[in-house]
């Protein structure tokens, strides 16, 4: 599936950037909305992508984890395991959540608290809308199961929020073991 | 790891629950300088228990001295001492999550870890609950690499022979 009207080559070549870690203060501010025609925003997005591209098993990316506190974010699920509905790699700017449904546990880490992983409820079935970097238009993409976990991710990263946030429970926070 | 803080001290506090024990405990140690660290605390049936690390320019004989008064009552036992810098063992492992239920009865805790041990396995969390006639076990287990498949074998044999169920299954997380 397809995102109507998007083409990640229009972005241009992104610089890989550097992640931000928590307690980095930017992590916790809720992003600024902005203008997806903004050629600055343009060239933000393609870093995003950039980074997520050198970034081993990364596969969503938010504005505020490179230190720019705004609402943009990058996305690619493809070929996990636990995806089913895909979109490819894709960037949205000023992304909303309009429906949520399926609720399920699922543990999950973030490149910005690198040392923990957590429990946290997802919805398994999401509508989002949002805008696309360059052209600006406006798109509601409907997803599932592994892709709607990480959009729910990254569009809490956009509004100041860590998995940490949203943990199940006072013993739903793990050593992480595994580094990709 | 032993930092500008200080030495790593050991507390462990347990006592019939009652409202503000994590306050008075926190209280103290922070007018003693004393950093808390990585801690659990939790409600053991009636029984509140502690058990935490702090970092502190203090000894443990200061430390402990300073939580006398909670104990006083000889309700709360209170407890500190040194432990080294040293880094948690790591097997190399992969994490697994371990949960065994069934009707109550003698030594399945020592039964099951026994047989993780054996594999090599290295339990980092685990809790137990007994609610009337059943008894729960949670674990997070680093199993090494090849082991899970032989493990879950024996646990089920060991499962057989104590009447209870066992489940072990990857707790590896998604990184986001």
């Amino acid at each position: 599936m397809s995102i109507e009207g998007w083409d990640i080559t229009a972005l241009g070549t992104g610089r890989a950037l550097p992640v931000v870690t928590a307690p980095e203060p930017v992590l916790s501010r809720v992003g600024e909305p902005v203008d997806p025609t903004d050629p600055q925003i343009v060239a933000l997005a393609a870093d995003l992508v950039a980074t997520m591209a050198v970034s081993p098993g990364c596969v969503g990316l938010a504005a505020p984890q490179v230190g720019v506190s705004v609402q943009l974010f990058a996305v690619d699920v493809t070929g996990h395991p636990k995806a089913a509905t895909l979109h490819g790699a894709f960037v949205l700017a000023n992304a909303v959540i309009v429906e949520a449904s399926r609720w399920r546990p699922g543990r999950e880490g973030c490149m910005s608290v690198p040392d923990l992983t957590g429990d946290v409820k997802r919805a398994g079935r999401i509508v989002v809308t949002g805008e696309l970097p360059g052209s600006g238009r406006k798109v509601t993409i409907t997803t599932d199961a592994f892709e709607a976990r990480a959009l729910q991710h990254e569009i809490d990263h956009c509004n100041g929020l860590l998995f940490l946030d949203k943990v199940s429970g006072a013993h739903a926070i793990y050593q992480r073991k595994v580094y990709l | 790891m032993t930092d500008v803080h200080g030495a790593e001290l050991a507390v462990t506090v347990i006592g019939p629950d009652r409202t503000g024990i994590v306050a008075d405990v926190a209280e103290a140690l922070a007018r003693l300088g004393a950093n808390l660290t990585d801690s659990t605390m939790t409600r053991l049936r009636g029984h509140f228990a502690m058990t935490l690390i702090c970092t502190a320019q203090a000894s443990a004989t200061e430390v402990e001295a300073a939580l006398l008064p909670l104990s006083a009552d000889g309700q709360l036992l209170v407890t500190v001492r040194d432990v080294g810098p040293d880094e948690p063992p790591h097997n190399g492992g992969l994490p697994y999550l371990l949960s065994v239920h069934g009707a109550d009865r003698l030594g399945i805790v020592a039964a099951v870890t026994r047989v993780v041990a054996d594999a090599g396995g290295n339990v980092t969390d685990l809790s137990t609950r007994l609610v009337g006639p059943l008894y729960l076990l949670v674990a997070e287990v680093d199993l090494p690499e090849g082991v899970p498949g032989e493990l879950t074998k024996r646990l089920a044999h060991v499962a057989d022979e104590l009447g209870v169920e066992v489940n072990l299954r990857p707790a590896g997380a998604d990184v986001l």
